[in-house]
Formats: structure tokens, sequence, C-alpha cells
């Protein structure tokens, strides 16, 4: 079964469309990276050179912050993302087994997406719920008091 | 007479299921054929109790929690008919954790509607920037400087001096930036300030526009706080709307515009000189000072930049003058800190307060002790750069400088609680394998070092050479600490430090038996 995916497909019309629209904010390149992922997924490779002569930048200085930032994605995730905090108020908490739990029960590490490219699981430091921890956010939605059942339950819901 | 029922919209209490409490009381309201009007406040901070809902009632709001979808058809029944309710906790505002605070930078934080600027106003709001505008420049700074605030993101550097510096600077343009970037683990104070009370940030930065005659502001929200994103955006439209924002602001000569831009997941952009490299649509790469960036920061133009909590704490010192502020804390340290207890901590949240309370009132009284039931074997004070505290510490009192003495630092008031269960050399670890994840690669001695740092440590752990190997992560702290520019680096080895002096026995093999078997 093909899965729909919730992103436009590629297209260097759309592309052009999204950068012109921010191209002339004062320091518009992670503004411009974060539009092109929101679109499509994640930041298409022909979309860099793109950037590079709408900002009147070189290639390799947009392909240095498409690299150095955590965020922008090369390829897209899986369908679904659980994004798993491993900072420390979650670690004092529990967050290391319920990390390698999630790791177990989807046969996959974390930073991995799964064969069947339904589920991206993703370290993430800190989504400042602290006081609620463990922590996680599946896609937009954040989870908080993760235990053995919410984790296996957020990862049912993922594969689903 | 209309129902009036406040459920927390705030990140916090949404990840423990506020929308579906929302819900459910929208339901519940309907089965009974009552209108009611749903409020989405921000968090008062008592996470414990989260979903925390509340009713207004003559006497006051009466507070409920924590509340599950389940719960509410018997809490709405309570809340109709003003009856009893296991998870009744009384008025609000009389809940002891909440009343033994000095909330003055959180005064509104968990009470007005978030989105509503007339709220904003009828608690108080916008008093500060109206004195603000009939005052002198120099009587603003004069305000600021003798309120004795220092950075709150951290550093604890003197606002007014750092504002004064500005003011001072000549150029066509300047520029006032909010360091949301707040990436410590068991901080989240800007967040929910800027969930719960955002137009007091705008307040604040609006009236450092005004002393030092910036144009343009920006705050950068870190990409992990989408709802921050948005409910600072609608605050900042409400502002614009009102004439709070953009050209003759509060019908004065002075023009002042705010911009969200969001980060990317990048640690050391809370760095505030990689963070003015990340506006600028670059590699948050740390640079080095001098310059300042106050003399030369966003564009290379004169930048005030300060964290959340420091605009924050703004409006109160304008509208009730320095002194009022000044007369909380202790020595150096005025005012009151938003302190966080994080972690495995039974009573976690919000304590604001004056500076000078002791760590172990915070951990032991305030945070009740771990969720476990198990005893405090550490805490972290201060993110993931801050030292970690054994109980024999728990007598340091909240203050800048009593933390340094101790070789530590009350970074951003973030406290997070660790039973015995704690293996501190894991921690230490930690400590060097986030600073490797995390390093922007300028330094070499944070770049390289934090990766050899990990390296050592796992060595130690496997007992291999302990005493040497202890030795050389000394030897490589000292280097980081003194060969950084900025605090990543530099002050990585704090936790990696105090974990080695105050929980030795994680360390691999107690060293004179190593010394005894070699």
């Amino acid at each position: 079964m093909k899965m729909t995916s919730a992103y436009e497909p590629w297209s260097e019309a759309r592309g052009d469309e999204i950068i012109s629209e921010h191209a002339t904010l004062d320091g518009a390149t992670l503004v411009i990276l974060h539009a092109l992922q929101e679109a499509f997924g994640y930041v298409p490779e022909p979309a860099i050179p793109m950037v590079a002569s709408a900002l009147n930048l070189s290639r390799a200085e947009v392909h240095g912050v498409f690299t150095f930032y955590h965020d922008f994605r090369k390829q897209p995730a899986g369908r679904h993302v659980i994004k798993l905090c491993r900072a420390e108020a979650c670690q004092a908490a529990g967050g290391d087994a319920l990390a390698a739990r999630a790791e177990a029960k989807l046969g996959i590490a974390i930073g991995d997406t799964t064969r069947d490219e339904r589920v991206t699981l993703e370290p993430i430091y800190c989504l400042g719920l602290c006081a609620t921890a463990p922590s996680a956010m599946l896609d937009s939605r954040l989870i908080g008091r993760l235990d053995e059942a919410r984790i296996d339950a957020l990862i049912a819901e993922a594969q689903r | 007479m209309k129902m009036r029922v406040f459920v927390p919209r705030d990140a916090g209490a949404l990840a423990v299921g506020a929308d579906d409490v929302a819900a459910a009381m929208k339901q519940a309201a309907h089965a009974r054929g009552l209108d009611i009007t749903i409020i989405r406040n921000g968090s008062r901070g008592l996470y414990w109790l989260e979903p925390m809902v509340e009713v207004a009632t003559v006497k006051g709001r009466v507070a409920y929690g924590p509340v599950s979808p389940a719960d509410v058809p018997s809490v709405f029944d309570a809340m109709a008919s003003n009856g009893s309710h296991p998870l009744r906790l009384g008025l609000a505002d009389e809940i002891p954790w909440l009343k033994r605070q000095t909330r003055l930078t959180f005064t509104r934080c968990g009470v007005i509607d978030p989105r509503s600027l007339e709220d904003y106003r009828a608690y108080g709001g916008y008093r500060g920037l109206a004195r603000a505008l009939s005052l002198a420049p120099e009587a603003i700074l004069a305000d600021v400087t003798a309120s004795g605030l220092r950075g709150r993101g951290g550093a604890g550097f003197p606002t007014g001096i750092k504002w004064k510096t500005v003011a001072d600077a000549q150029a066509d343009r300047k520029y006032i930036v909010c360091n949301a970037d707040e990436g410590d683990s068991g901080t989240f104070a800007d967040r929910m300030i800027m969930e719960g009370d955002p137009f007091v940030l705008i307040e604040g930065m609006t009236i450092a526009a005004v002393t030092v005659g910036a144009t343009k502001g920006y705050i950068y929200i870190r990409s992990e706080y989408p709802h921050a994103v948005v409910a600072m955006n609608a605050a900042i439209s409400a502002a614009r709307r009102a004439g709070y924002l953009g050209e003759r602001i509060g019908n004065c000569s002075h023009c002042f515009d705010l911009e969200v831009r969001v980060g990317a997941g990048a640690y050391v952009c809370g760095e505030e000189t990689s963070l003015l490299e990340s506006l600028e649509g670059r590699r948050g790469i740390v640079r080095a000072k001098p310059p300042l960036p106050a003399h030369k920061g966003l564009f290379g133009k004169p930048t005030v930049i300060n964290n959340v909590l420091s605009f924050a704490a703004i409006p109160f010192i304008l509208a009730e003058g320095a002194k009022a502020y000044a007369d909380f804390g202790m020595g150096r340290s005025r005012g009151t800190m938003p302190i966080q207890l994080a972690g495995n901590v039974r009573y976690g949240g919000l304590f604001e307060t004056a500076f000078g309370i002791t760590l172990g009132e915070l951990v032991d009284d305030v945070g009740g002790g771990t969720f476990t039931g198990r005893p405090v074997r550490a805490v972290q004070v201060g993110g993931p750069l801050g030292a970690y505290f054994p109980r024999a510490l728990f007598d340091t009192p909240f203050d800048y400088e009593a933390f340094a003495t101790r070789d530590g630092l009350i970074g951003h008031g973030g406290i997070v609680v660790f039973d015995d269960s704690v293996d501190m050399a894991k921690q230490a670890r930690f400590a060097m394998e986030f600073c490797a994840i995390e390093s922007c690669g300028k330094c070499t001695p944070c770049r390289i070092g934090s990766t050899r740092g990990v390296e050592t440590i796992d060595k130690i752990r496997r007992g291999e050479r302990v005493a040497d190997n202890v030795a050389l992560v000394e030897d490589l702290c000292n280097t980081m600490k003194f060969g950084s520019l900025c605090a990543l680096g530099g002050f990585t080895p704090y936790p990696v430090m105090s974990a080695l002096k105050h929980f030795r026995e994680d360390f691999g093999p107690a060293p004179m038996r190593v010394e005894a078997a070699e």
C-alpha cells in the first residue's frame, strides 16, 4: 500500500516561490530553510543553489548553514516522527530505560527510520517539559509523564 | 451567571492532556445545557497538579487538579454547585506552594488569558512602559541599574550597564534581541512566560528600545518550543493592532517593531554571539569578544541582547520602582529568581522567590524530595553546564556568588533532582557527550576535547588505569575551561569536575584499591 505524504513533492517552481517569499528578510537563510522543510518535509538538494543565488551567497555558505543545524533534513523522515527527550531532567526521571525500550520495540536505534518508513525515532535535547518528565513529541503533539505503558501506546500509534 | 473555566494551554499542561480536558469540559457543559466560557490560560507552574483547572467564583478562583478527561463530569458538577471533590484544591491563590512564592515576574502567568491585551492591562500591564515614556533615557537607566537586575540567562551581567553601553553608542540603527533559546535541561521559565504572559516580554523589550533608541527587535525562539512561537506571534499582532508596537508607540515619537525568528536545534545558539550569527542567517559559530554585542552586535550594530526573564523583570521595575525590586534578595543578587524544579522531583514546577533561599530548602522542602520516593543523591543546578551538588552542599544559598564560591553556577535557575540510583560517572560522560554533539567547532578544546573526554571517562568506567585517566580528565577539563571562547566548552568541566569531586566512588574502583592491585 502506498502511503500518502503530508508534504508536497519537490518542484523547482514551488521551491522558487517559497524562496522569493522570504528572500527580502534580513538574514533570511534559516527562515527559508525552515519554510522549504515545512513544505517538502526535507530540504531538497537542488534547493541549496537556488537559495544561494537568491541571497547572493555561495553554495558552500548555504550548505554550511544547512548542515550546521540539527533540525534540517536532507531526506524525508518517516511518516511519523517520535522525538524522545534525552537530556538530564528526563534521564533523572527514567528516560534512559524508556529510550532503550522504544529502540527495542521499533527495532531501530535512535536516529534511524524503520524499514517500512513509518516511524523515525530521534533524540531531542529538552522540550522544556522538565517538571513532567520524561517527555516526548509525536509529530507535533507533546507527551509528558511517560512510562512503559505510555511509550508503548505512542509507538503503536505511530506504527498505525 | 455564565461559568468561567480556566484550562491551561501551557505546553507542560498540554503534554499531560489539557486539550482533552478542555474538550471534555465543553462536552460536560453541553450535556447539562449550561453555557460556559473556557479561557486557555498559561500555567501557574504547579506541574504535579497539571492539568489544573480553575473556575471563577465570587470568592476567587477555585482550582482542581490534576484533572483527567474521565474526572471532568464530576469536577464539572462540583464546580457548578461549589461542592466538594477529591481533586478540589481550594482557592488557587491560597495553595501554600504558590502562596509562599514572591511572584514579581510571574505575577500574571497562569492568571490571565495570554491572548488578551485587555486582560494584560487589567492586571497592571503596560504601566511600566507608560512610566518609561514619561522619563528621559538616563532616568530609566538609573532605575534599571538601581534595581540590581543581572542577566537571568546565566551570566549574571548587570542589565543596567549593558543597556547604558548601547544607549551611549552612536549608530544609525540599534537592535533589541531576546534570547529565547532556552536549551538548558531543567529549565522552562522562558517558555512559561512566552506561553502564559507574552505581553510582559514585549513590554520589557519595548522599554529597552525606548531607553537605548532601538527601532527593531527580534525574539529568537528555539524550534523545540512551537507553542511559544505561536503565542508570541499572536501577542505581537495584538500589540501592533493596539498601537503598542509599530510607529509612534503609545502615541509618542518612538518606533519599535518585533519579529520572531525560530532556531533550528542548535544548543550553542543560546550563547549570545552564536545566536546573533544564527539570526544573521549563518552557522551558529561563536564570535570572539570584544567587540561586545553592545558595540557591534546584530548586523554589526549596537545591540541589547538579554534573556526572556531579564526583559520580563523590567516592567515591574519601571512600574513599581527600582527599590521595590532591589529590596528582595541577598548580597549582589537582587530581586527574585524564577527557579525551576525538575527531573525526579515530587513537586516540580516554577518557584519564584527572592535570592537567598538555600538549595536544601528548594529541593527537600519546596520540591518534596523525589517522586520515586528514594533519597536525593545529587542535583544539577544551572543546566548541562552546571555543577552537580551533593547533599553536603545543600546549605548553599541561591545566589550568584555563593554558587561560584562552591564551584557551581545558578545559570538560568534550573534544578534537576536525581535519586540514589544515579550513576555519576555516566552523568559526567553525558556532559562531555552533549558538548561533543553541540560544539560549534570553533575552539579545539571544546570540539575535540569533548570527544576525548567521553573516551577517557569510558576507560575509567571500565576500570582501566583509573587514577591516571582521572588525572587526564582533570587536565582536559582545565584546558577546556581556559581554552574555549564560550560557556559550552568553558563550563562543561563544571558537571564533570563536580561529579568527580563529590561522587568519586562512582568512577571505577577506588584509587587505593587500584594501586594495591597494581
